[in-house]
Formats: structure tokens, sequence, C-alpha cells
């Protein structure tokens, strides 16, 4: 299988444009362009918005990494590439 | 016991844990010096990365900046913790499976070129020293309040002890020092911010805290410090913007990919054991950052509250907060502020000469602010608080116990040394190995190129202490230059090596030139050419932040779509790469094959 390294390549970029949009969709949608609009919704406390900017957002990225992490292992395998 | 000697205490036994791992940690095995993470668990190694990688910058000055600038300041938060998200998945893994040591010498095999590595060299150095300048600012407030000294003086004492600790300590790839500055930094932050939530709110967790009603009351806290800074004719704190939303984004997004290209950033990568350890080793790096990031929020609402409340009394009790009494005697005014008005940056002026403190925002747009500071005969702000003392006296402000205050002394100064180490180990590294051995001298013997990386070091000391004692802005602020520098230069030149198998030297190092010119052009026509003051040239430009109301600090993400235009623009017209380097390109896309990194580089 290890010839088919454009299949590969395209589950990765796939994978990847997956997480680019949540990634930008949290902090430069919610926290930035929307926040005015989110903040009219109340966390608590927080104005959500507000939340996303200086909370939200970072909670978000950690869990993205850790997806990516153990969904790129998966593509690994599948496509049979990976380490040993 | 004294407060005075109980810092000394703290700070001194601090220094003396992490010279005694040091010594035990190095009778173990010198020769592993470049493999520090090869033997240790990916949680330690995530330790390890988040001391190297805050500084000065997030401990000593983000908050502060935060408190000053409200809801805007969100752009450090999410844009010093994002970038991991774009390293982690864009960088990290394929750097790793490239399997060398520095970035102009990935620059350098991917392009074929020295004269590209040479080129990355160029943005390296100065991207680094930028950021060494923002550390020096940094430094300077730690230990001119150490010491009570000027913060002149503190940048001089300060230049002298990172000199020894970068030289001589050698603590910097020794993973377990770092792992010990990482609980010591953590704990300072954490602990007076676990404290202040208490006293405000009663929810132990600043998390929470920040989101909870003040004590005793229903009114949360966010709501209660708008009223108060709206009143005092402040910008309200949750909506506030960092200038305009066009430019919060691209600050964020400069700062952003600024982290995915910082070369001690990415060098803390290539020495992870396996493909797979570079993935998750970012997510583990980024928890403990994460630990810190989200509670300086916290930090910078709850000081500014209590700053406030310090001055005004009507703050805590609520009723008129222009009413004669509720500012409080410049007589009767804590010794905490008397300590900092010794460094210079804490500043009390009487202008209406009633012997009472008045802060407010006298230059605000808000009528009715005005209005009442006029009826009250207030006379302008008497209080001036450089924003990055606001960590450092936060304790002392919410009149926390002496060993609280000692222990962010001692975490201030772990932040600021660890990563001014870092980035002059990275600054050696590149002017002797890929500058002067690859390019000028390659017969230097290795004598000779050790001496070389440590002149590198003492000359890159010498100009970020002296451009330190005039900066570009506050700490953090200086530092975020830096990684518009490294975002408009390195990082689109490392992405397009690895997911452009076409593109080809013509390009990259067009793209890298004029990423780093145009950046450096609008920067040094706000700031000054080379950061000296007095030689800024603002006309020539159409006045400050000319370009659509971007500040040069966010100016980076503008620099990284030029190099990226320019490098498509110069590749289309100039020859393919050769096959081999598209081969390669493609054997670096695969984790299968990878080998353990080189050590001796």
């Amino acid at each position: 299988m290890q010839h088919d390294s454009s299949g590969y390549w395209k589950a990765t970029l796939g994978l990847l444009t997956k997480i680019l949009i949540v990634w930008f969709v949290v902090s430069f949608g919610a926290g930035i362009l929307f926040a005015d609009l989110l903040n009219g919704i109340k966390l608590g406390g927080y104005p959500l918005g507000f939340w996303f900017a200086h909370q939200g957002s970072m909670y978000i990225f950690i869990i993205l990494i850790f997806y990516y992490a153990k969904k790129m292992g998966d593509i690994d395998r599948q496509f049979d590439v990976h380490e040993d | 016991m004294e407060l005075q000697t109980t810092i000394y205490l703290v700070v001194g036994l601090s220094f003396a844990l992490y010279i005694g791992i040091a010594v035990w940690a190095r009778a173990g095995s010198t020769s592993e010096f470049y493999a520090a993470g090869g033997a240790v668990h990916p949680v330690m190694n995530g330790m390890a990365t988040a001391a190297d990688w805050m500084s000065a910058a997030s401990f000593i000055s983000m908050a502060g900046l935060i408190a000053n600038m409200g809801y805007g300041g969100g752009l450090f938060l999410m844009g010093w913790t994002g970038g991991y998200v774009l390293l982690a998945m864009l960088l990290a893994p394929y750097l790793r499976k490239f399997g060398k040591f520095t970035v102009p010498q990935f620059i350098g095999d991917r392009f074929y070129s020295k004269s590209a590595s040479t080129v990355a060299v160029i943005c390296l150095l100065t991207a680094s020293i930028t950021y060494i300048i923002g550390q020096m600012t940094g430094v300077g407030v730690a230990f001119s309040r150490f010491l009570g000294v000027s913060s002149e003086v503190g940048i001089y004492v300060g230049m002298g002890i990172v000199f020894l600790y970068a030289v001589f300590g050698g603590m910097k790839g020794i993973t377990y020092t770092q792992v010990a500055q990482y609980i010591v930094l953590i704990l300072a932050y954490t602990i007076p911010a676990i404290f202040i939530s208490l006293q405000l709110t009663g929810v132990p967790l600043p998390q929470l805290g920040l989101g909870a009603d003040m004590a005793g009351t229903d009114v949360s806290l966010l709501a209660r410090l708008d009223q108060v800074v709206t009143d005092l004719g402040f910008g309200k704190y949750t909506t506030t913007t960092a200038g305009s939303t066009l430019n919060m984004f691209v600050y964020t997004m400069s700062l952003m990919i600024g982290t995915a290209g910082l070369p001690h950033v990415i060098m803390r990568f290539f020495t992870v054991p396996s493909v797979k350890d570079a993935r998750s080793s970012a997510g583990w790096a980024l928890v403990f950052i994460a630990i810190l990031y989200t509670t300086a929020p916290a930090v910078a609402a709850m000081a500014k509250m209590n700053l406030h409340g310090t001055v005004n009394t009507a703050v805590a009790k609520g009723g008129d907060l222009y009413a004669a009494e509720a500012s409080i005697k410049a007589e009767e005014r804590p010794d905490w502020m008397k300590r900092w008005e010794k460094t210079g940056l804490l500043k009390f002026e009487d202008k209406n000469g009633d012997g009472r403190i008045q802060y407010y925002n006298d230059a605000t747009k808000n009528a009715d602010a005005k209005a009442k500071a006029e009826a009250a005969g207030w006379k302008g702000n008497e209080l001036t608080v450089n924003a990055d003392i606001i960590v450092l006296a936060n304790p002392e402000i919410a009149l926390l116990p002496n060993w609280v205050i000692a222990l962010v002394a001692a975490g201030g100064l772990a932040a600021a040394l660890s990563t001014a180490a870092g980035l002059l180990m990275a600054i050696s590294a590149a002017v002797s190995h890929d500058l002067v051995k690859n390019v000028f001298m390659p017969d230097i013997s290795e004598k000779g190129e050790l001496l070389a990386g440590k002149i590198s070091m003492a000359v890159a000391i010498v100009i970020s202490g002296w451009l330190g004692l005039n900066p570009p802005g506050f700490a953090a602020g200086t530092v975020a230059l830096a990684f518009g520098i490294a975002a408009s230069s390195l990082f689109p030149a490392i992405m397009m090596g690895i997911f452009s198998k076409k593109m080809n030297k013509e390009g990259a190092m067009a793209g890298m030139l004029a990423g780093l010119f145009v950046t450096l052009f609008y920067v040094f026509a706000h700031k000054g050419i080379f950061f000296i003051k007095g030689t800024d040239f603002l006309p020539l430009i159409g006045g400050p932040n000319s370009f659509f109301g971007i500040t040069p600090e966010a100016f980076g993400a503008i620099g990284a779509l030029v190099n990226f235009a320019v490098a498509f623009a110069v590749d289309k017209v100039t020859k393919e790469p050769p096959e081999h380097i598209q081969h390669m390109v493609e054997a670096v896309r695969i984790p299968r094959g990878s080998k353990a990194v080189d050590g001796a580089h």
C-alpha cells in the first residue's frame, strides 16, 4: 500500500482542512468577528463572545491537537506508513 | 520576616534548585545533550517546552496588557496558543521526519541553496534579537523591584545574569531543570490568582471566578468591573477591542503564525523520539501553557478591580466614585505603592492639590464621565501605572502574605531567564554553525565554532540590552513585533517547503526577503530604524497605522501574505526544483523511516 502516497496525502489534507475550519471558527469567528453578537448570550457571568476570546478558544485548541494526533495515527496505519 | 529578606530567600532557593538539578542530571549523561527529549516522557517534555516558551512577556507583561486593553487583550491569549495548532499540524511532524537540527538547515536543504539558508539566518537573527529586547525590558522590571533600583539599573544587572546563565550555565537542554522552572513559574502564577479569586468572588478556581459574582453580592465581577471603568471614563472592559476588529483579526493571526515560525520553539520538536511524538508533544506543551494562559485573564481583570479599589474606596463599598472622600489620601497610600515608586514605574502627582489620589481617564470621550470629573474638581489623572508591573505587584495590591510576593518574584525571574537563554542558544547556533561554518569558514575548528557562538551571544545581549533601555513598547508588545517578523519571513518558507513540491529556491528566497522587508519597513516607520529612537519615518507612510489602521505589532500577517504572493509569482517564472528535491518532499510527508536526529549537527 506504500505506493498510494497520493491517497495518504489527500486524507491528511482532508483532516487538516476539517481541523483548521474549527480552529478558525472558534477563535476568529466566535472570539473576534461575531463576539459582539455572542456577547448577548451569558455563560455564568461571562458574555459568550468575551469568553471565547479569553477562555474557550484555548480549551478547544487543546482538544484539536489531541484529536489531530489520534486521527493522524489512524490514517498512518490505514495507508501503512506508520513508524514501527 | 522582612519582605525583602523573604524575596532574597525564595529567589535564592529557586536558583539553588535549578543548579542542583542541573548538576545531578549532568552527572548521569552529558552525551544526551541534544537528544534531551529522547528518554523523557512526553508529559515531562511538554512541561519543559512550556517553560522554554513562557517568557517574561507571558509571565510579567501579558496580564498587565490585558488589564489595560480589556477584551482586545484576548488577541495575546488566542494568538499565543492557537499557533500551537498550526505548529502541531503543519510543521512539527514534517520537520521531525526531515531530521535536521536547525531551521536554516531545513531551508538550505529543501531549497538546495546556501543562499537560501543565509537568508533564513538573517530572518532568524532579526526575529530573535527583537524577541530578546522584549525579554530585557521584562528582566529590567523584575530586577528593579527585586533589588529596589531603577529599571535601567535593573536591565544592566539582568544583562549580566542572562549572560552568565546562557554562556556558563548550559542549563538549556537539560529537561529536568526546565521542568523545575515550569513548576516554580506556574505555582508563582496560579497561587496568588487563587488567593485573589477567593477574596473577590469566593470561588477558588480563577477560570471560574472570573465568570462568578462578587462575593456577597449578586452582581458578576465582570459586570461590576465594566461599571467601574466606564464610570471613570475608561472603555468598557468586556467589549473594548484592540484598535479595530480588522486590527485584532490580523494581530491574532500574526501571533499565531509567528508562534509556528519562531526558531527556538520549532527546535524543540526536532528532538522528540518519533513523528508520532512530535504530533502529541505540541498538545502536551499547550496543556501546560494553557494553565497559565487561562489564568491570565482572571489575573488581569481582578488586578484591575483591586487597583481601582485601592485608590477609590467607593469601588468596594458602592456609591459615588467621584465623591471627595472616596479617593484615598496620598499620605495613607499603601506601602506597595511606595515600593514601586522607587522603580519609576509607578508615579503619583497631586495635580489638583487636594492631597488625594484620583485615578481615572482624563482623555475620555465619555461626556458623562468628563462632566462628573470636572464637577468634582479633578484636574487630570494623578496615577500612572506601567502595565508591565501589574503581575509582579498583583499580590502586593491584594495584600497577600510575603511568601507569595517572593514566590512571584522568583517565577518572573525564572520565566525571563529561561527564555532569554533559549533564544541566545538559537542565535549562537545560527551564527556559529549556519553562517560562519557553512558559508564563511568551512574549515573552522570545533573550538573556533564554539567561540564564535559565545561571541555572538555576548553581542546579542549587549545590543538587545542597549535597545531594551529605550524599548519600542511594553515587553509583550515588543515580543509581538518579533512574532510578526517570524510570521512574515520564516513560517511561509517552511510551510511552502513542505506543502508545495514545486516551490523552488528563487521563489522561497524572494518570498522571505519580501516578507521581511515589508514588515520591517512598516515596523521601523513607527518604532525607528532598528528600534533606535528618533529614526522613525512616519510621514513617509502617511502617519501612524496608515495601512487600514493596522498597528505595527499586527503587521506580520500582512507580511506573510506578501511573502506567499511574491514566492508563488517568482516560482511561476523560474525553473522547477530538481527531481531529487521533489522526491525528498514526498519522503518528508510520511512518518515511516524517521531516524534519530544527528546530534553533531
